[in-house]
């Protein structure tokens, strides 16, 4: 089991994130299955770390432990330094899926201000400070229109914009771009290491895409098959800003071949 | 445009139509006029009846409205409350389902016995009539609320309340406003039947007295009045939630552009 021991930025800031001996369990008929066994994990303030595993591995899991929704059965769960009980992480990070959750009754500005809506703030200057954005986001002009009338990939952007506008530093991302097809999902990740690059987020992200991984992320962590359990760390060494003509690297080839063979999905290759 | 003129424009034709057969067929078969009155003899009854169906028609009118009200109501209600847990699932559902059972037709004498020939016993039928839809079409919208997006709303800190507000309320209309539409057409034959046990004005009541007097273009003066309203009624529903429920429109426009 690999621990990570990264040296963060500002020594004495916290970490965004720290997993300490997180396990957890579930009941499936009856049988009582271990999800997670034993993972500690912890992301620096503007790291991006992202997650990879088999599915079934409990990698989205460990994001509902995260963000409050399901129970750790044994560990500690540290946001920004401080321990927090199951409920108390509720509403301490921001939380994106897959699917992009988009509420069909409200318009694209009317969803990205819903996470600031549940809060109760005032109406009024929670949308004014959303349609500034729309722009970055490249959704200009499409304010007042219903989700219905979105694209793929506009739609994952408003439920982006909502992740953001929802005002946690802590970005927990869930194969936010597995609904979309390839072409789209390339340019959405360009998209986001652009954006990250002025709006630097600590970043959990869960994907089975190695490239993805390999694109977005600081440090790539393998999770194994259930119990998952973190089996591989690889340190990404390419520079940043990130652009995609890096794919064509050999630092990229080697990182995306290392953390293949993690994975078991191709043969052991030769430390180099 | 064009298309939406053409739908309401087609119904239209058949039903002149036929009227303009019904109208011939009487004449040329020489029908009795107490038998089958041609469409020309109802309509001198709508002129020459015209204060008598207008006042008889406000009272069904007033008690449709009214028992759809309560109906409304009360089925909302009861509808969250099956949906909100499932102990009151298991306490409330069969019982609900258990009244659907009863006959009307052996409850009416009942409330007539009650609540006398007044407006209660019609707004009580009404209202049982249309409680059914209203509250099997909020329970099944309530359930229906995406869970994923639930969780999500947990994740941004919302409590039950901003949840129940901001995503359960908004999911489950578009299925209540199923049911208040079937409520809602089934609601003028729940008033009408109320009459028809015992009143003492409504058109269930001028339709019974015609008939026995076979004023028989009277009694289909009072039918169309009815089917009238009925089709009003429902027409109105619609339109409240076209209003209200806006988004609507692109997922329907979506699903024709697709076929």
């Amino acid at each position: 089991m690999h621990t990570s021991t990264r040296s963060y930025p500002a020594p004495g800031t916290p970490p965004a994130l720290s997993l300490e001996s997180v396990s957890a369990t579930y009941r499936d008929r009856g049988e009582t299955l271990l999800a997670l066994d034993n993972v500690t994990l912890s992301i620096a303030p503007t790291e991006i770390v992202a997650l990879v595993g088999p599915s079934g591995s409990g990698k989205s899991t460990l994001l509902d432990i995260v963000s409050g929704l399901f129970p750790e059965s044994s560990g500690s769960v540290r946001i920004e330094g401080e321990q927090l009980a199951l409920e108390q992480r509720l509403g301490h990070s921001a939380y994106m899926r897959q699917r992009d959750l988009l509420l069909p009754w409200r318009t694209a500005l009317e969803n990205a201000v819903l996470a600031l809506d549940a809060s109760g703030a005032k109406r009024k200057p929670s949308r004014e400070f959303a349609r500034q954005k729309f722009e970055d986001f490249g959704l200009a002009g499409f304010e007042d229109v219903y989700p219905a009338q979105l694209s793929g990939g506009m739609r994952q952007r408003v439920a982006f914009l909502r992740t953001i506008l929802a005002g946690h530093s802590l970005l927990l991302l869930d194969e936010p771009f597995g609904a979309l097809d390839a072409l789209n999902r390339v340019s959405m990740q360009n998209w986001l290491t652009s954006y990250w690059q002025r709006d630097r987020h600590p970043v959990l992200l869960v994907t089975h895409d190695v490239d993805e991984a390999v694109f977005l992320a600081d440090r790539v962590l393998v999770l194994s098959a259930r119990p998952g359990t973190i089996t591989h760390e690889e340190e990404i060494s390419l520079p940043r800003p990130r652009h995609r003509n890096l794919i064509a690297s050999p630092e990229y080839s080697r990182h995306r071949a290392r953390l293949l063979a993690a994975l078991g999905l191709i043969d052991e290759v030769a430390a180099s | 445009m064009k298309h939406r003129l053409l739908r309401w424009l087609l119904p239209v034709c058949i039903l002149l139509a036929g009227f303009i057969c019904w109208e011939i067929a009487v004449r040329v078969a020489d029908t009795p006029r107490w038998m089958l009155p041609p469409p020309s003899a109802i309509l001198r009854s709508f002129r020459d009846d015209r204060a008598l169906l207008l006042a008889n028609a406000r009272v069904t009118l007033l008690e449709v409205v009214l028992g759809f009200a309560y109906a409304l109501v009360a089925g909302v209600l009861t509808g969250m409350a099956i949906a909100s847990s499932r102990l009151l699932e298991r306490a409330i559902y069969p019982i609900v389902i258990a009244s659907q059972t009863i006959p009307m037709v052996a409850l009416a004498p009942l409330l007539l016995i009650w609540f006398g020939y007044g407006l209660t016993p019609k707004i009580i039928v009404t209202a049982l009539v249309c409680f059914f839809p209203i509250a099997v079409s909020t329970v099944d919208g309530l359930r229906a609320v995406d869970r994923e997006t639930l969780q999500m709303m947990r994740t941004f800190g919302a409590g039950p309340w901003m949840r129940f507000r901001l995503v359960s309320v908004p999911a489950a209309l578009p299925s209540l406003f199923s049911g208040i539409r079937i409520a809602i057409t089934f609601s003028v034959i729940g008033a009408v039947f109320g009459e028809l046990v015992g009143a003492s004005e409504g058109l269930g009541y001028l339709m019974q007295r015609a008939a026995a007097q076979f004023q028989t273009a009277r009694v289909f003066a009072a039918l169309f009045i009815l089917a009238g309203m009925g089709v009003g009624l429902f027409a109105l529903a619609t339109l409240a939630e076209r209003l209200l429920l806006p988004w609507r429109r692109f997922l329907i426009e979506d699903r024709e552009n697709e076929e």
